[in-house]
């Protein structure tokens, strides 16, 4: 049955990987609904967090495809409660609704808060689930919204420290023999050097 | 294309600066030669242009060292690469420069990556200026390449040039093996700096061979002395790991039958005991529709190709599945293994060889041997021996098997003769079997014959093509001669694309679209090249040629006009469960 799941896949630093692991997705005819990346606490290290709607078996397939690449270090599929997760949306609305008294109360409700203030408009933030989110959209609407901008996923995996102890042993081991020469830092580490 | 004067000047005579002592201030076209040389390479197969002409430059210093061998097609240079791979056993290397050369290797990447076969392709690349500006012959290689190599990269600056080469070699001959992409740019080309090599057997995030869990070849053990009705299916990851032996052992101590697929064919002789044929939709009789009737299906090396599964949902359903294999992305993808053994095929059948008891299982080894009496009945004795009506592919292909002996190395190209000749051919040797199996490639196997036989030039190489394949590749006669590989061609003419017109005959009403072809005079296109040869048409000649073919030195061409509307039986329809299996 199709829904929504979290992908998480670990990659070393190199340009291309991103490709490299939607075209997987882009093979069987999977959408990606959202794509986060960002350097994890392991310099180096790379975490994309990707939200698909298909189906378990499809993506554990999909997953093994993915660790099968060379720059990869792991990829987990994972179910909604498995995951800590937000996401983020700024809203660019009207100045002039702010003289409706009932936004304010709107962004009180909401856990929202106001970002920024010009004279012609002013910019909320919102953390929250994806639904979340399009609700409050809703319910700016008649309030002049100019603009809506949604994030993708962030993630924190519950079970994922035995897995982070891996990655930050990882992390003591010297990236590859391109790494110093591709990013063009003459001088290797003492440490690296050891190793 | 030709910009000899844009070249860096060349450099000095390489013996000069050979005895100068490491780190060498070379440029990065030499450092190229000299990675590859580090690595034991000793041929390779490619064709210059624009962007890598330094490259070619630099080789010209070390042609004492290293044999290049000018093909007439990129594409040949990699199906050639191939060929050198799967008989040598080292990785295949080629050379090609940007744009249009980079593109004709994608054939042959796909097809090596399907194919699990090591091999490296350095293309050169515009200036690193240049990229992204729709420059005269740039392609976005890196780009196009990557859903169908093990791993690529664009290098633009000498000094990534060694760490880029010894990554290549090692992640395409590692795990499983494929094949790999190292687009280099022109100014990375000609730059200088200072040379030193390292070879790679370390990537932080790969691992190439699995720590294998004792506990599952123990499992995979206890279902095997379990077992009443054992088979195993051996794969190309068999031959790959160089696990023939470990496997005909195992057979052998209990007593189990073995089947092979396509592409793990030559691992077990044809005439051991327990082998007991070819499995597919072509395959033989017997080792289809025993894969439903066994207990314990033993799967080394192989991943369950729809070619060989039929329908998956009525595969092996009674059997409870044992699965050795290098790569956990196919470990249940297709099939659910019960038992697991993620490892190098040599690895895990070594460690189950101490574990599985002997056993006798002669009533199911007879269930084979009755099986095979139905198909040799149906459909071998009159495909090997006719006696009327137009010359038959197997009987040119059992001729070939008898004067060889079996020993030589058959390459076969895509379609009917492909399926007939793994069907006839009696193989005695590993890896003297080179075909293109997951691609399907028609026109793979003319250029692979000329790498299998610069691979083990002592071996015979006989290529079996059809009229259609011959005619995709068919340029590549000119690398035969001028490098003087003595392959023996022989292509099965029955002025069709066979396979294409039986399933047209079978499934689509006869209706015969596009599938018919009016051919060349192959034998005369063979004397352009200066390579002699003989066309067939009656029963009366055939051996009297194949022996002539056989006999001579050097490259020959044999055409044999076969039968015109021949269909290759056994047949599994596409889709359908494989015990609906057809005899005729």
């Amino acid at each position: 049955m199709q829904k929504e799941y979290t992908v998480t896949v670990y990659t070393e630093d190199r340009i291309g990987i991103t490709n490299r692991i939607t075209v997987i997705f882009t093979r069987r005819g999977i959408n990606i609904t959202s794509l986060t990346t960002a350097e994890t606490e392991i310099p180096g290290v790379y975490k994309f967090i990707i939200t698909v709607l298909s189906e378990k078996t499809k993506l554990e397939k999909i997953v093994g495809q993915i660790e099968r690449l060379i720059e990869i270090h792991r990829a987990f599929v994972h179910e909604e409660d498995e995951v800590v997760y937000q996401e983020l949306a700024l809203y660019k609305i009207s100045t002039k609704a702010l003289q409706n008294g009932n936004i304010e109360q709107l962004i009180r409700e909401n856990n929202a808060r106001i970002l920024t203030l010009t004279d012609e408009y002013f910019v909320l933030e919102k953390t929250g689930h994806q639904q979340e989110l399009i609700d409050l959209q809703a319910k700016l609407a008649p309030y002049g919204l100019i603009e809506y901008s949604k994030s993708g996923r962030v993630a924190i995996v519950k079970w994922s420290r035995r897995f982070h102890d891996h990655l930050k042993e990882l992390s003591a081991l010297r990236p590859d023999n391109l790494k110093e020469a591709q990013y063009g830092n003459a001088e290797v580490s003492a440490e690296e050097e050891s190793i | 294309m030709q910009q000899k004067d844009v070249l860096p000047m060349k450099p000095e005579p390489a013996e000069k600066r050979a005895a100068t002592t490491a780190p060498l201030n070379i440029t990065g076209s030499e450092a190229v030669i000299r990675s590859l040389i580090a690595e034991g390479v000793e041929t390779i197969f490619g064709y210059p242009g624009g962007a890598i002409m330094p490259i070619y430059d630099a080789l010209y210093d070390f042609q004492d060292q290293i044999h290049h061998i000018l093909v007439r097609h990129e594409q040949g240079a990699t199906h050639a690469a191939q060929g050198y791979a799967r008989t040598s056993g080292k990785t295949g290397v080629v050379f090609a420069t940007s744009g249009p050369g980079a593109t004709n290797l994608v054939t042959g990447l796909a097809d090596a990556y399907m194919d699990s076969t090591p091999m490296v392709c350095i293309t050169g690349q515009v200036a690193a200026a240049l990229l992204g500006t729709d420059a005269f012959q740039e392609t976005d290689v890196i780009g196009i390449t990557m859903p169908i190599t093990k791993w690529n990269i664009q290098v633009t600056r000498p000094e990534d040039i060694p760490g880029a080469i010894a990554k290549a070699f090692y992640i395409a001959g590692s795990g499983r093996p494929g094949p790999v992409l190292v687009d280099i740019t022109k100014n990375a080309q000609a730059a200088k700096f200072d040379f030193k090599y390292e070879k790679c057997d370390y990537i932080r995030s790969y691992r190439p061979v699995p720590v294998m869990d004792k506990n599952a070849v123990a499992e995979a053990a206890e279902l095997i002395n379990g077992a009443k009705r054992p088979y195993i299916l051996c794969g190309h990851g068999v031959l790959l790991a160089g696990a023939e032996k470990d496997l005909i052992a195992l057979a052998e101590k209990a007593s189990i039958p073995v089947a092979s697929t396509l592409l793990g064919l030559s691992a077990v002789p044809v005439d051991h005991p327990l082998y007991v044929g070819y499995l597919g939709m072509h395959g033989n009789y017997a080792p289809n529709i025993k894969t439903n009737e066994c207990d314990v299906l033993i799967a080394v090396g192989m991943r369950f190709d729809d070619r060989i599964t039929g329908d998956v949902s009525q595969y092996a359903s009674q059997a409870k599945v044992v699965h050795i294999e290098i790569d956990a992305a196919e470990i249940n993808k297709i099939i659910k293994a019960d038992v697991a053994v993620h490892a190098d095929a040599k690895t895990a059948l070594e460690a189950l060889l101490g574990l599985v008891k002997p056993a006798k299982h002669d009533e199911w080894i007879q269930g084979f041997r009755e099986a095979d009496k139905q198909e040799e009945e149906k459909v071998t004795r009159k495909e090997l021996y006719p006696t009327e009506g137009g010359l038959k592919m197997a009987e040119v292909v059992r001729l070939i098997s008898e004067r060889t002996e079996g020993k030589a190395v058959l390459v076969t190209d895509v379609g009917q003769h492909q399926m007939i000749a793994s069907r006839y051919y009696r193989f005695k040797d590993p890896n003297t079997n080179i075909t293109s199996g997951g691609m399907g490639t028609m026109g793979f196997a003319l250029p692979a014959s000329m790498g299998a036989k610069v691979g083990t030039p002592e071996k015979e190489v006989v290529a079996v093509i059809g009229d259609g394949c011959f005619q995709m590749t068919l340029q590549e006669l000119g690398t035969i001669y001028q490098s003087e590989i003595g392959v023996k061609i022989v292509i099965l003419n029955n002025n069709f694309l066979g396979m294409v017109r039986q399933w047209q005959q079978l499934f689509f009403d006869k209706r015969y679209s596009s599938t018919e072809m009016v051919n060349p005079d192959f034998v005369q296109i063979a004397k352009g090249f200066f390579i002699p040869g003989r066309k067939v048409t009656d029963r009366a000649d055939i051996a009297a040629a194949v022996d002539e073919m056989i006999s001579h030195k050097g490259a020959y061409l044999l055409e044999v006009v076969v039968e015109k509307e021949d269909n290759v039986f056994p047949m599994v329809p596409a889709g359908a469960p494989i015990s609906h299996i057809r005899l005729e």
